[in-house]
């Protein structure tokens, strides 16, 4: 019996260098292939195509405004204003949308009429979402260090030089409703 | 007698295939009654080749009045700016709430009026859809020759 386990200790002190390089491989391309997966798997979350999946009528609203086209090209799909961009914050907000799955499968906006009923909240939902992070989804482009007052129009300028600069207000406390249409906007402030 | 009566259903023949009602001719057989509009002779049916867009300058002066009653014009652009019953952009700044902190013009105290003359606390209904009457300008050129002139004291 103590020969047995004598013999099992020596076996599993001294593994032969093939076994060790095997488990090696075996390590690296399983984690390739789980994290890369991962990760494919969760941008794949972040395409147009995936949110018009469920929410075809508000994706269509975009459609009109000059984040979806423009004179350049240059262009923000959902995710980009609606997903954080930096890894864990983005998980966090994956896992949150847990949540609105359970809304999905109970139908909570499944007709137009409940989602307009809705609208305000969910709308009111999102620009305090902006405002706690500083709006830092519209700031992943348009950043403020390399904006060019003497390019912006004179009533941009008055906002951004005094309010923005000063970090008195963010970005969603004005551009409310620049890719989507405004739920009832009486008492909400500057409305 | 009876070279009279060939004569008369000759012409009367001559009469009949001369009329419009018989007419193959091409051009009466339009659909805008050959009536030219200042877009040229276009055809209902047909359909017209847009103009190109003229591009409204983002920030202006103040534009002048012509004449006293004219609604003032906006003198930037209006991109995206929701009117609607949910909201209503322009009055974000131009209300009577938000003009002194915007630097905008006030809204007109006209525009809290009914049209039987009561006035409202807000904004009357028949006031609230402001491009109705405001309107943003470009530099496109006339398509008549106009050569109105404000009154003496608007010049």
């Amino acid at each position: 019996m103590l020969k047995l386990l004598k013999r099992l200790w020596f076996i599993m002190k001294t593994p032969s260098s093939a076994a060790f390089g095997l488990v090696l491989f075996l390590g690296f391309a399983g984690g390739i292939i789980f994290w890369g997966g991962f990760n494919t798997g969760m941008e794949a979350t972040n395409t147009e195509q995936f949110c018009s999946s469920c929410h075809a009528p508000i994706v269509k609203e975009i459609q009109e405004t000059i984040h979806y086209a423009n004179r350049s090209g240059v262009r923000a799909i959902c995710s980009d204003c609606h997903v954080p961009h930096n890894w864990t914050d983005k998980i966090v907000r994956k896992v949150q949308a847990s949540k609105e799955l359970v809304a999905f499968a109970m139908g909570t906006i499944s007709t137009e009429e409940k989602f307009q009923a809705r609208r305000g909240y969910l709308a009111n939902r999102e620009w305090h979402r902006m405002k706690e992070n500083n709006s830092q989804e519209c700031r992943n482009c348009h950043e403020f260090d390399f904006m060019d007052f003497s390019e912006q129009g004179a009533r941009s300028v008055k906002q951004h030089s005094t309010a923005l600069a000063s970090g008195d207000k963010t970005c969603v406390d004005c551009h409310k409703g620049i890719a989507h249409k405004l739920p009832d906007m009486s008492g909400i402030e500057g409305w | 007698m009876k070279k009279l009566l060939t004569a008369i259903v000759a012409a009367g023949i001559v009469a009949l295939s001369a009329s419009p009602a018989w007419s193959t001719d091409t051009e009466l057989v339009t659909d805008n009654g050959g009536v030219e509009s200042l877009r040229g002779h276009e055809e209902i049916s047909d359909i017209n080749k847009s103009e190109s867009l003229k591009r409204v300058p983002r920030d202006q002066l103040p534009i002048d009045r012509e004449y006293i009653q004219q609604p003032p014009l906006i003198p930037h652009t209006i991109r995206g700016y929701q009117v609607n019953l949910n909201a209503n952009k322009c009055l974000s700044c131009h209300s009577f709430k938000n003009a002194g902190e915007m630097g905008a013009t006030k809204i007109s105290v006209t525009h809290f009026e009914t049209r039987d003359g009561t006035t409202l606390s807000d904004v009357s209904p028949r006031r609230y859809f402001c491009l109705q009457c405001h309107v943003t300008q470009a530099d496109a050129k006339p398509l008549v020759e106009n050569d109105f002139k404000p009154v003496d004291s608007l010049q």
